[in-house]
């Protein structure tokens, strides 16, 4: 397919809508998520959304968005209450009550999807489809609705900015603050089981869960600041969403969510290899750098102080690449020496240069404390 | 008697459901105990993929193959967890969201690109068929059993086998690892092999409940357990007896209201663990307003004179 036809396509400008709405919101709530240390309340949240969907389908009879967005917000919620509850009042720990919650609250999803099917034989289609996302079904007035959603989000964040950020890094703090601590981590709460509901069409329940980590993760990588990284994550979901949901029309038959989930899973990996100053790969080369300059020193010692040995270590090829570079630099001198029959000896040996820079080293390593 | 017995469908089912709760209760407890209940989550999740990677390979839908490749992908899943992890970048709970979602993505992609000749589908992935295990049987003793039922058997005495021949090693390792340690036990060699036959077991109830529900029998009947009891070996019978129990009434239920069946079972270990939660013996939440009133009401002792 042409680029321009594509563009132009109806479909696929929805999906693309959709896909940034779902970057736009997801990323900056799971910033909030990731820093709390509550990335899986996101994957319970978005399982809970099962029964919700289904409920409102049982009571309005339709796939009405406005009803779905309900429903799922309210079981989403009750499924967090739940967890609370169960981990605040028995000794199960959170990661218990994370799985009983998203366990459960999904079984009944499927015991109610299960019904609907046996009973309403019309117009039930699709509703399947929010386990895994129905990228292409996205109509424009979902697309309304899941904007104003995410406005609003944005802007609750905005007035409430100040204290999801001392209550995301210090509640205690917060809290001598006088601070409504447990109100406002309700409303990060709901503010992610939102971002959940927005990501049903898209994704679809299952992979929810990776699209509230996977950007802030990444975007964590990148910032050292709050504002920062939830600028970036935004931009991180936006660009795997559309990138995803491009994808999968371009390719008939893959479906969207794993696409879209795939690619911000990339996106993770590029920003732990990458990322200045966090990155695995700066740090690895950091680390060779550090022990080559230690063997430098080293080599350059043992020459100042025994001039006329030939360590054994010569031959090997880190050593060795070192002694070429010394000398490159002026610091060594390369004599052969034929005397001993065929075979050839190389010997190295410092310079004034060299010995200079030797000194310097010698004198270094004398003055540390053994 | 016994071909009588196993003729029925609605015992077949039964006793399938019963014994996918029992063996993956079995390695819940340990996840239950040592915090790390989402880890069922992320194997439960991930062994897709292993599936349709050794499906892929060998053309297996079942059998020894299946399971040993799905082992060797939860234990990836966990490996990758925690190399994730270790990199201190990313916090064990997001490393645990990361990797758990890309796996499961792989394979719902490569399911999509060979739909056409793989009779898995991602429907059957989630909810699994519990109610069509008696179509599947394998002759075993001149008799037609379930292979659903011969596959949970097999892993609830490879579980109960394993939990039994390292029961002391296991139970230190999992209330005091540092002294596991120290006395030679590998505490974390142990969680391993527990991780294998966790993902291993989530293959073989893989056919009857599906991924998701697996969470629920795996993680639910040994928290409920866990409200009960302060004894590792009755934990083991409270999350038999439960399983048992959420899958005899959740048969019935599913078949009175015509609902999926894996489904209701998994509800039904649900209000179980609500019963235990709110009515269980010492740490019910109702039990302890009881003895808190009773203590109130009860005039203070005075201390006894000698």
């Amino acid at each position: 397919m042409p680029l321009f036809d594509l563009l132009s396509d109806y479909t696929f400008q929805n999906v693309v809508m959709g896909a940034s709405l779902l970057g736009l919101i997801s990323g900056p709530l799971g910033c909030f998520a990731v820093l709390r240390r509550q990335s899986l309340l996101g994957d319970a949240i978005s399982h809970a959304a099962l029964p919700g969907i289904c409920l409102s389908f049982i009571i309005t009879g339709s796939r009405d968005i406005g009803g779905i967005i309900v429903g799922s917000l309210a079981t989403g919620s009750l499924a967090a209450l739940t967890m609370l509850m169960l981990t605040r009042m028995s000794r199960l720990k959170t990661d218990a009550g994370l799985g009983i919650c998203l366990s459960i609250f999904f079984a009944v999803g499927i015991v109610l999807l299960t019904y609907i099917q046996n009973t309403h034989n019309a117009s039930q289609g699709g509703l399947e489809a929010f386990l895994f996302g129905q990228a292409a079904a996205t109509l424009r007035s979902d697309l309304w609705v899941m904007g104003g959603i995410t406005l609003i989000t944005l802007l609750l964040l905005a007035v409430f900015w100040k204290q999801a950020k001392l209550v995301t890094f210090d509640a205690e703090y917060a809290r001598t603050l006088g601070m409504p601590t447990t109100a406002i981590e309700a409303t990060l709460t709901t503010m992610v089981a939102l971002a959940v509901v927005v990501g049903l069409q898209m994704v679809g329940v299952i992979l929810m869960a990776a699209m509230i980590v996977a950007p802030a993760a990444a975007a964590r990588q990148w910032s050292r600041h709050l504002g920062g990284m939830l600028v970036i994550a935004a931009a991180i979901g936006i660009v795997s969403g559309v990138s995803g949901a491009t994808v999968s029309t371009l390719s008939r038959g893959l479906a969207t969510g794993p696409l879209i989930v795939l690619t911000a899973t990339t996106i993770v990996l590029i920003s732990l290899a990458l990322a200045p100053g966090r990155g695995l790969l700066w740090g690895l080369a950091q680390h060779y750098q550090r022990k080559r300059a230690l063997r430098r020193q080293q080599l350059l010692y043992a020459f100042y102080k025994h001039p006329s040995a030939t360590p054994r270590y010569y031959n090997t090829l880190g050593v060795r690449l070192i002694l070429y570079r010394l000398r490159r630099q002026g610091y060594l001198t390369q004599q052969s020496n034929h005397e001993t029959g065929s075979q050839r000896i190389t010997r190295w040996k410092l310079t004034a240069r060299g010995y200079e820079e030797a000194k310097k080293v010698v004198a270094t390593f004398e003055a540390t404390p053994s | 008697m016994m071909a009588a017995l196993l003729s029925s469908t609605d015992l077949q089912i039964m006793l399938v459901g019963a014994m996918v709760g029992i063996a993956s209760s079995a390695v819940g407890t340990f996840l239950v105990l040592r915090g790390n209940s989402m880890l069922s989550d992320a194997i439960s999740h991930s062994i897709v993929f292993g599936i349709v990677i050794v499906w892929l390979l060998t053309k297996q839908q079942s059998g020894t193959v299946q399971l040993v490749g799905a082992a060797l992908t939860g234990l990836l899943t966990v490996l990758l967890t925690e190399a994730l992890a270790s990199t201190k970048r990313v916090k064990q709970d997001a490393a645990i969201g990361l990797v758990f979602p890309a796996l499961f993505s792989i394979g719902v992609l490569l399911l999509n690109i060979y739909a056409h000749d793989v009779h898995i589908d991602t429907h059957t992935v989630l909810l699994g068929e519990i109610g069509f295990v008696w179509l599947d049987t394998v002759n075993l003793f001149g008799l037609p059993i379930p292979q659903a039922l011969v596959s949970m058997s097999v892993m609830t005495v490879l579980n109960y086998g394993f939990i039994f021949l390292f029961y002391k090693e296991l139970k230190l390792a999992t209330f005091d690892p540092a002294l596991a340690k120290t006395f030679g036990f590998m505490p974390s060699v142990l969680f391993y092999v527990l991780l294998m036959l966790t993902s291993s077991t989530a293959v073989a109830a893989f056919d009857a409940v599906g991924a998701v529900l697996f969470i629920a029998f795996a993680i639910v009947p040994a928290s409920a357990a866990y409200l009960m009891t302060d004894r590792l070996w009755m934990m083991f019978v409270i999350g038999a007896l439960v399983s048992i129990g959420s899958s005899v009434c959740g048969y019935y239920l599913a078949v009175h209201l015509n609902v999926s069946i894996g489904g209701m079972m998994a509800v039904m270990t649900g209000i179980f663990l609500m019963l235990a939660f709110l009515a269980g013996p010492r740490y019910g939440v109702i039990t302890q307003q009881i003895k808190r009133r009773r203590a109130r009401q009860t005039p203070m002792e005075p201390p006894s004179l000698s």
